[in-house]
């Protein structure tokens, strides 16, 4: 009898990530239900268009910005980077935690990333869409931007290959490239499960198309597995380098506050941070809206939670070490910088983003406030708010004082400023709600791993 | 009216790591074991080499990385000589960014065309297919199937060795015409 009640630990974890009596075919059920359901909730409706709207005010802005040229943006001397590299390097941070959770943690054998992977990387495809927006229209003459491109042209000219702008162009490019491989390999066998349970002719054609024949057999599994482990491995010092990348935009400049060593590990650290702000605010709402509440659970967000506050710490150690050394180095510019961010005339950014980047995840030492959906809610949205202001601080209020004082000015964002990043939630959006709507959200074959029964040495082991 | 094998259905996991033992042990070539998601431990149960898909990531991020580097080296060096700021124009650190970028794009792509080159995918026709049930085996079904390419294939001693391990719903897999 005793022997019974004696619980394996791989129960007890399948307990806490999948409560309830759950087995393979509930969860196929519960999964695979969503984009099969004739029924769109009302929510879906109502959030898809909204998001139509603002991509409507995305494609105005962008065309007249186009036809028009970046002369319509706030950007004036001494401020040519305004919010458009803001909202590049936000919207590329946020792609971060996707890949961080698809690929990181399969590494590391986190069963509990199974829930959320798909979700994740799907933020990260369209988060990575919205970043190479900024850069595509900020160089102005949009047709032109193929310029970027090593291709031989009529000019005899090429692309300087010293120069970090075009880094970040190989960086960004390679990683949505890999980012979106990674994300449709993690769903070919779940297509799969879609065409095999489509009711309708059309909808096992497109699947199955899609699907690319998969069957499921061990032949297959065998190189699928290898193909996914490698391409994890490949992930994780590719998105380490992307943002480090990203940093040396500004790194390799001699603006006093951009030229510091500290900047690739701290724009990391800040990309997981505001990422993972992102996947909770989104996996908060669609385990609410399709009622989700048993495969994402508290558990998953207390595990988010705990990852937020690792990386808000470390944010919090950057930004004063950044003051630190701004003050050891004894540079009368670099002192002149950082003093001006903290009680300059934008002292403002610099305190919300200490608010909601340093102040705001202390909560999470306490188990109470990580399983606290509401807060948690109303913090994931803080912290990406903290996280856009970090990239004010950095770009706006570094460049608006630098050397001369007779060169000092203010900035002044436009309606097209504003109106281009609102935009941009529309286009994330638009394609995350499709998404919704006509792909599974979670890895059902990845989701049954946590199953003990799927392992076929449990109640083996000794 | 082809035939193209037998399969048979199996409860568990387990189940099916046994049975494919067996039909390794009985000296059967062309089998293949499905499941709704990878099994632990199925490999060395069903007899497979290891994959040779690591040799092709490896030789496209080779590629990839000698491509970038020398992408590079080349523009700066032979074809487009660009003085900035009086730096080298054999910089070959600053090609360290690029040179690994490509690196990983190529890996990336030797990893997932790698994997459906040995997958034989995209493929839409397979026998497995003509059965109903096994539309099951994406959700909570555990087959084995025995192709008729295999030279110890006889469909009756195929459906009792089958049947004898445990098999279920045992099926010889026809077309409809």
């Amino acid at each position: 009898m005793l022997e019974n009640k004696i619980k394996s630990k791989a129960e007890i974890r399948a307990e806490k990530l999948l409560p309830g009596n759950q087995n393979f075919t509930t969860i196929t059920d519960d999964i695979a239900g969503v984009p099969e359901s004739k029924k769109t909730p009302i929510q879906w409706w109502l959030l898809f268009g909204f998001a139509l709207s603002l991509l409507a005010i995305f494609a105005g802005s962008v065309g007249f910005l186009i036809w028009e040229g970046t002369g319509i943006w706030g950007i004036n001397n001494p401020v040519f980077w305004g919010w458009a590299i803001i909202n590049f390097v936000w919207w590329v941070g946020i792609g971060h935690a996707g890949t961080l959770i698809s690929a990181i943690l399969h590494l590391f054998r986190q069963n509990w990333r199974n829930a959320i992977n798909r979700f994740a990387e799907t933020m990260t495809l369209f988060a990575v869409i919205c970043a190479l927006v900024f850069p595509g229209i900020h160089v102005g003459r949009i047709w032109v931007a193929y310029w970027f491109l090593p291709i031989p042209n009529q000019m005899g000219m090429w692309p300087n290959m010293r120069s970090p702008l075009i880094w970040d162009f190989f960086a960004v490019f390679t990683y949505f490239t890999v980012s979106l491989l990674f994300w449709y390999t993690g769903l070919i066998p779940d297509l799969a499960t879609l065409r095999d349970r489509a009711k309708t002719n059309l909808k096992r054609k497109i699947y199955g198309f899609f699907a690319l024949g998969w069957r499921g057999g061990n032949r297959q599994w065998q190189h699928y597995e290898l193909a996914y482990l490698v391409l994890a491995g490949i992930s994780t010092p590719l998105v380490l380098s992307v943002h480090s990348v990203v940093s040396s935009d500004f790194a390799t400049s001699i603006i006093p506050g951009w030229h510091t060593t500290i900047f690739p590990p701290y724009f990391v650290a800040g990309a997981i941070y505001s990422g993972f702000g992102m996947v909770m605010t989104l996996s908060i709402i669609a385990r609410k809206v399709y009622n989700l509440g048993h495969i994402i659970t508290l558990e998953h967000l207390d595990k988010m939670a705990q990852i937020m506050l690792l990386t808000g710490c470390m944010v919090g150690y950057a930004y004063s070490m950044e003051f630190f050394v701004a003050w050891y180095s004894g540079n009368a510019y670099e002192s002149f910088a950082f003093v001006n961010r903290a009680l300059g005339p934008y002292w403002w950014g610099y305190w919300a983003m200490i608010f909601c980047n340093v102040v705001v995840p202390q909560f999470f030492w306490f188990e109470r406030y990580r399983r606290h959906i509401p807060f948690l809610f109303i913090t994931s949205i803080l912290v990406n708010i903290g996280m856009w202001f970090e990239r004010f601080v950095i770009v706006v209020i570094t460049l608006h004082r630098d050397f001369m004082p007779g060169a000092w000015a203010m900035y002044n964002p436009t309606i097209f400023d504003v109106s281009i990043y609102i935009g941009t939630f529309g286009l994330f959006f638009t394609g995350f709600l499709l998404f919704l709507r006509f792909l599974p959200m979670v890895s059902i074959a990845e989701a049954k791993l946590v199953l003990p029964e799927s392992n076929p040495h449990h109640g083996h082991e000794e | 009216m082809n035939t193209y094998g037998v399969i048979a259905k199996f409860d568990t996991p387990l189940a099916l790591v046994h049975a494919a033992e067996k039909v390794r042990d009985a000296g059967f070539k062309d089998f293949d074991c499905h499941s709704p998601f990878p099994i632990h431990g199925m490999d060395d149960a069903m007899g497979l080499k290891r994959s040779k898909l690591g040799y092709v990531i490896g030789a496209m991020g080779l590629t990839g990385a000698l491509f970038g580097f020398g992408l590079q080296t080349w523009i700066h060096s032979i074809e487009y000589p660009m003085n900035i700021s009086g730096k080298p124009f054999f910089a070959y650190p600053a090609y360290a960014i690029i040179t690994f970028e490509l690196m990983v794009l190529f890996s990336a792509f030797g990893a997932v065309f790698g994997m459906m080159y040995f997958n034989s995918i995209p493929r839409f026709h397979h026998p497995v297919f003509y059965s109903d049930k096994f539309s099951r085996v994406t959700s909570d079904a555990f087959y084995v199937s025995i192709e008729i390419s295999d030279p110890k294939y006889n469909e009756e001693e195929v459906k009792s060795f089958l049947e004898k391990m445990g098999g279920t719903d045992i099926e010889v897999l026809k077309d409809e015409n």
